[in-house]
């Protein structure tokens, strides 16, 4: 690592011309004409048509009581669904690198069910299970747990599809973690639970902070799984995401476009936010290194 | 501790007999099989809980056949068109210096982090009839919206970061240094790019391809936003699905939706076994 950042002061390798290998015109023109044409157009169509709307119709109709309803619903459910997936995920990321088990290796490619499961087919999976008749809601609804067509249902269809983010994220950095640093602090006394407090936690929270806040994000904006579950009650569990669906469907593409702007703006705040958070704890742990 | 060495590949099929894992395990496996393995079993359960013959009967009903064909045929042309944009970005991005490359690399990433509905919404404020460019293309009678090519449009959008991902950072691991020998033995470009930076990047790039491939197949929010989900025309296998379940024809939407559960699986496999592989490359890398 500091040999090859000292490498350039020294001078030992000759100045390396930057661009030796051809096509630099080619796959950079190309790059940017793809991702002008169709990721950048329509983000600017859409930030146009927001645009025009107005500040003052902008504000109305994003704090309109179905508006605000649909955002409280979304976000709560969100948060839901990213705690049950900081415990489930972090839980699987470690059982899943640090024992040998019969059966590891299919539980891991498990994981990744949830991204190749298609969201509507997760949804409608998951509203047989937990329907009144189903094979969860037989058992649940007596209990008094009712999951389909309530906030928990919105909660539970974005745990689902966004499983990976935070199992996936965590993986690599515990598989790159030394388990000698826990031995030697299991032959200093330490409990697995302090160990796993003060050693090995520290280690993975800037990925596990990442993974947690990509899924919060797709929580948010999750449509296929949630629509099926939901039952899509304004005001109970209608999600921003359906609002825009139904506005559109109404042809009003002013608040169409007004809340999926916002719904756009709260993914790249969050994205933003973590970004800078685990710049800050990435430059720590290179300073105490 | 005694049996616990430092090396995990030793005790590669050591069962940990203290407590504590065997505890987080066991929550492990039954939360999984619980959490993700019973949605998977339910819908070939009501798939087939009217028997075999209307299953069969229920994937071939024209209009789902019509789904699959569409959904193919969707996937065919956004699959190779996003490993074009995937290399392409990758060499530009792994072999040169740059301003701006981190800039580059979140904006290839945008995708990911946009709800599907939105992304359908920003192209039909661009194509719509009341979009940027509806007058335009009204003038010019071309229909985007509401017919393959929004579809295809719109999967571009949401799969084109899935290539990009997977070769960018191998790319990088493995250096330029081999196309550069090649370039004072005097490749060509496409020379170099053929025999020297394929061979490479093949499992990779390969990877990238199931992973686009299972998402196209896929999507429904932002083709359910396009599409206008007109029978027989402009549904894909998902869209299908919905309208079936919508129709109270439960065991059609389920059959239909087992296709698709067949596919993912197919594609984890792949990815297995592929992921098999490239663990091999980069540990010889």
């Amino acid at each position: 690592m500091s040999a090859a950042s000292l490498a350039p002061s020294i001078g030992a390798p000759p100045v390396r011309a930057k661009r030796v290998l051809p096509g630099f015109g080619l796959t950079m023109g190309c790059t940017m004409l793809y991702l002008g044409i169709i990721v950048l157009l329509p983000l600017a169509a859409l930030l146009l048509k927001a645009g025009e709307v107005g500040p003052a119709r902008f504000w109305q109709i994003i704090s309109s009581p179905r508006a605000v309803a649909a955002f409280q619903i979304t976000f709560a459910a969100a948060a839901i669904a990213t705690v049950i997936n900081a415990f489930y995920g972090l839980l699987m990321a470690w059982i899943l690198v640090r024992y040998r088990f019969p059966g590891r290796r299919l539980l891991d490619a498990l994981m990744d069910i949830p991204f190749a499961l298609p969201t509507a087919v997760a949804g409608l999976a998951l509203t047989a299970l937990y329907a009144s008749n189903g094979w969860f809601g037989t058992v649940l609804e007596p209990a008094g747990i009712k999951i389909v067509y309530t906030i928990f249902g919105v909660a539970l269809a974005m745990a689902f599809t966004s499983v990976p983010f935070v199992v996936r994220t965590v993986q690599p950095v515990l598989e790159d973690l030394d388990p000698q640093i826990e031995q030697a602090s299991a032959t200093l006394g330490a409990y697995p639970f302090t160990i796993f407090r003060r050693v090995v936690f520290p280690v993975i929270f800037p990925a596990y902070l990442s993974g947690c806040a990509l899924a919060f994000a797709r929580s948010l904006g999750e449509f296929g799984a949630v629509v099926f579950i939901a039952g899509n009650i304004p005001f109970q569990t209608e999600i921003a995401a359906l609002l825009v669906y139904i506005r559109l469907e109404e042809f009003d593409y002013p608040a169409a476009s007004a809340i999926a702007a916002v719904l756009l703006l709260s993914a790249f705040v969050i994205l933003l936010a973590t970004n800078i958070v685990q710049a800050r704890l990435l430059r720590y742990k290179v300073r105490s290194a | 501790m005694i049996g616990t060495t430092s090396t995990a590949p030793a005790d590669a099929h050591h069962i940990p007999r203290a407590l504590v894992p065997r505890l987080l395990i066991g929550l492990g496996i039954i939360s999984t099989a619980l959490f993700i393995v019973t949605p998977l079993a339910v819908i070939f359960a009501q798939a087939f809980s009217h028997g075999v013959d209307v299953y069969m009967a229920n994937i071939l009903a024209p209009d789902t056949l019509h789904a699959i064909y569409l959904t193919i045929l969707v996937t065919v042309i956004v699959v190779p068109v996003n490993i074009a944009f995937g290399i392409a970005a990758a060499w530009a991005i792994t072999k040169f210096d740059f301003r701006g490359k981190k800039l580059l690399l979140t904006l290839i990433e945008i995708p990911f982090s946009i709800s599907p509905i939105v992304a359908g919404v920003t192209y039909i404020l661009l194509y719509g009839a009341q979009g940027l460019l509806g007058p335009w293309l009204i003038g010019m009678e071309l229909r985007i919206m509401f017919a393959l090519p929004g579809i295809v449009l719109v999967t571009l959008f949401v799969t084109s970061p899935f290539v990009v991902r997977e070769l960018v950072p191998l790319m990088q691991v493995q250096g330029s240094e081999q196309e550069e020998a090649a370039v004072t033995l005097g490749a060509s470009g496409w020379q170099i790019f053929a025999r020297v930076t394929l061979p490479n990047i093949r499992w990779a790039l390969l990877y990238g391809a199931v992973l686009c491939s299972a998402r196209a197949i896929g999507e429904f929010g932002a083709v359910s936003v396009v599409s206008g989900n007109i029978r027989g025309q402009t549904n894909t296998l998902p869209l299908q699905v919905e309208l079936l379940y919508h129709d109270y024809n439960t065991v059609g939407a389920f059959a239909a939706a087992s296709t698709l559960t067949l596919i993912a699986i197919i594609a984890l496999f792949a990815k297995v076994a592929i992921e098999y592989r490239l663990g091999d490359q980069r540990a010889h890398a």
